[in-house]
């Protein structure tokens, strides 16, 4: 080949390129990566096909619960009404739903912080780091609704438990995304202070915490913004409190739709809220 | 030191009591308000370890049901797929007529975001009663919960995907006069197809832990079988029913893992 291509380079450069059979210039290169997406995408859409095919239908009219489902949908969005509570209790419980998200993102944040120093790859050694990885993804691959009822059983159901449950997941969730947000930090930084004679303590408050705190607090708020959805459907499955509670009660025991409604809209604007000042805060610390 | 280094070091500590300050207050404020008690809460931990500690390892009663976790547990992964590839369809639909990029009009794009952010806020538990009114015990009630709310989300996601990687080659092949359809083939769905798979990834592993939630408000799937063992003390099967789901997510990680570390 080396020979042939100082001999003739036409030749060689006429190799390159790849016809199809019937001599057309083939356009697309297939590369490994879009050969495994080809390949993901007929995957996920036979698993789709298989999963249709063998759900267990139970002989449901499906026209009629459509049609059902259609008129529940209009009364509960379009008919929302206050019957059984008053609409200051329904804000307070609001407020205990706020307070539950919040006391799990603070008591899940504080212990995070700490444990991601542990497992920071430019931090901690390398079989501490991934060690203290593969705790973290078995808390997290646990839902958070079975940590709460875990915790019920010692602690019964009610805040305790709720709040002991939804933090284990934003626990497990926080330490991973900080870890990520330390190990973006320049590595020069850490070993100016360290070779100047810090001791860890100092290295972590006056390098570390101040370099990421911007993506910390971004990640915490977001966070803040899961909990308080956790919160609402873990006082629902799970009777533990605030106003998923109340929709709980209001659905599955009442079959009160029009309170359904209403109690739904003052989630939607509190969770549109929340959206929107967390956004304001990360545009601030960034 | 000079003072102006002692300057900073001193702000520094006070924007740190400062901040412990704050956390403290927080907290008094929000376990007044839910009536959490710490010792409460510091007393269930050993007792829930116990707990987990003596029912991690199956007894027998659990090993024979453990052919109808699988059943269950497959179900509950066929669903989260199923859900989310038909979610995923609809969503990437959606999000070119709320992206930016594709150039429709922009009350177009605003009426698409506000639906999506409709779908997304709803929490999921409002969309499983309403329809287990309608659909009772049956797995379309968890199909539709779960797909509402994985369709906001995934609108969402798509829209910003497409806008952030698609905005030049939509441009380009503008100018060289494709048609709406070929720039979606050629230019969008080329370049957004990575952000998107990752996305479709993320939301198969959520919606399985989500589905266990709905599980137990729709009495369907993986969630109601766990639900029937903790509510007769059967603790041993309720935490093979944990385990295996622990499995499951943490196979389904793994997976993500290695494609996407194989396509990006």
């Amino acid at each position: 080949m080396q020979q042939s291509s100082a001999v003739l380079p036409c030749s060689v450069t006429m190799c390159n390129i790849k016809r199809r059979k019937n001599g057309k210039i083939k356009i697309g290169v297939q590369s490994r990566s879009s050969i495994a997406i080809k390949l993901l995408l007929a995957a996920l859409l036979g698993l789709t096909v298989y999963a249709f095919i063998s759900f267990d239908y139970k002989e449901i009219v499906f026209s009629e619960a459509v049609v059902a489902t259609a008129r529940n949908i209009r009364t509960v969005f379009l008919k929302p009404a206050l019957s059984a509570d008053t609409f200051k209790n329904v804000l307070y419980q609001l407020l205990v739903t706020f307070c539950l998200g919040t006391l799990a993102t603070l008591f899940g944040a504080i212990p995070a912080f700490f444990c991601s120093l542990l497992c920071a790859k430019n931090l901690a050694p390398a079989w501490l780091a991934n060690m203290v990885k593969c705790l973290i993804a078995l808390v997290r691959a646990v839902p958070t609704v079975l940590w709460v009822l875990i915790f019920a059983v010692s602690a019964g159901l009610g805040s305790v438990a709720a709040v002991i449950g939804l933090t284990f997941h934003s626990f497990a969730y926080l330490t991973k995304v900080y870890a990520e947000a330390i190990e973006e930090i320049d590595g020069g930084t850490i070993e100016a202070l360290r070779s100047s004679g810090a001791n860890f303590w100092q290295i972590i408050f006056q390098a570390i915490l101040p370099a990421s705190v911007s993506r910390i607090v971004a990640w915490t708020f977001m966070r803040f913004e899961i909990n308080f959805t956790n919160a609402i459907a873990v006082g629902a499955a799970a009777g533990a409190g605030g106003i998923g509670f109340n929709l709980f009660m209001a659905g599955s025991f009442y079959f009160n739709l029009q309170e359904m409604g209403f109690l739904t809209y003052v989630v939607v604007i509190a969770v549109i809220l929340l959206e929107f000042l967390s956004t304001k805060v990360k545009e601030k610390v960034r | 030191m000079n003072d102006r280094t002692k300057d900073v070091f001193f702000k520094r500590k006070i924007t740190y009591i400062l901040v412990f300050a704050v956390f403290i207050a927080v907290y008094l404020v929000s376990a007044f308000i839910t009536e959490y008690h710490m010792q409460e809460g510091l007393a269930s931990f050993p007792k829930a370890m116990a707990w987990i500690g003596e029912n991690l390892f199956p007894d027998e009663k659990a090993i024979r049901r453990f052919p109808k976790i699988i059943e269950k547990l497959t179900e509950t992964a066929l669903l989260s797929v199923a859900v989310t590839v038909i979610a995923a369809v609809f969503a990437f639909l959606f999000s070119l007529f709320g992206s930016k990029a594709t150039g429709f009009h922009g009350a177009i794009n605003r009426i698409v975001r506000i639906f999506a952010a409709f779908f997304r806020n709803v929490p999921d538990v409002v969309w499983a009663m309403l329809l287990m009114f309608s659909f009772g015990q049956n797995i379309l009630t968890g199909f539709f919960a779960l797909f509402f709310t994985t369709f906001g989300l995934l609108t969402r996601a798509f829209i910003e995907t497409i806008d952030e990687v698609s905005a030049s080659g939509i441009e380009a092949l503008k100018v060289s006069g494709a048609d709406f359809v070929q720039t979606v083939f050629q230019a969008i769905l080329p370049s957004a197809l990575p952000g998107v798979i990752t996305w479709i990834l993320y939301m198969i592993e959520t919606n399985i832990r989500n589905s266990t939630l709905i599980g137990i408000l729709t009495a369907t799937g993986i969630g109601y079988l766990f639900d029937i063992y903790y509510k007769r003390l059967d603790f041993s099967s309720a935490s093979l029913v944990v385990v295996s789901i622990i499995v499951l997510v943490i196979a389904i990680e793994l997976i993500s893992n290695l494609i996407r570390k194989v396509i990006l």
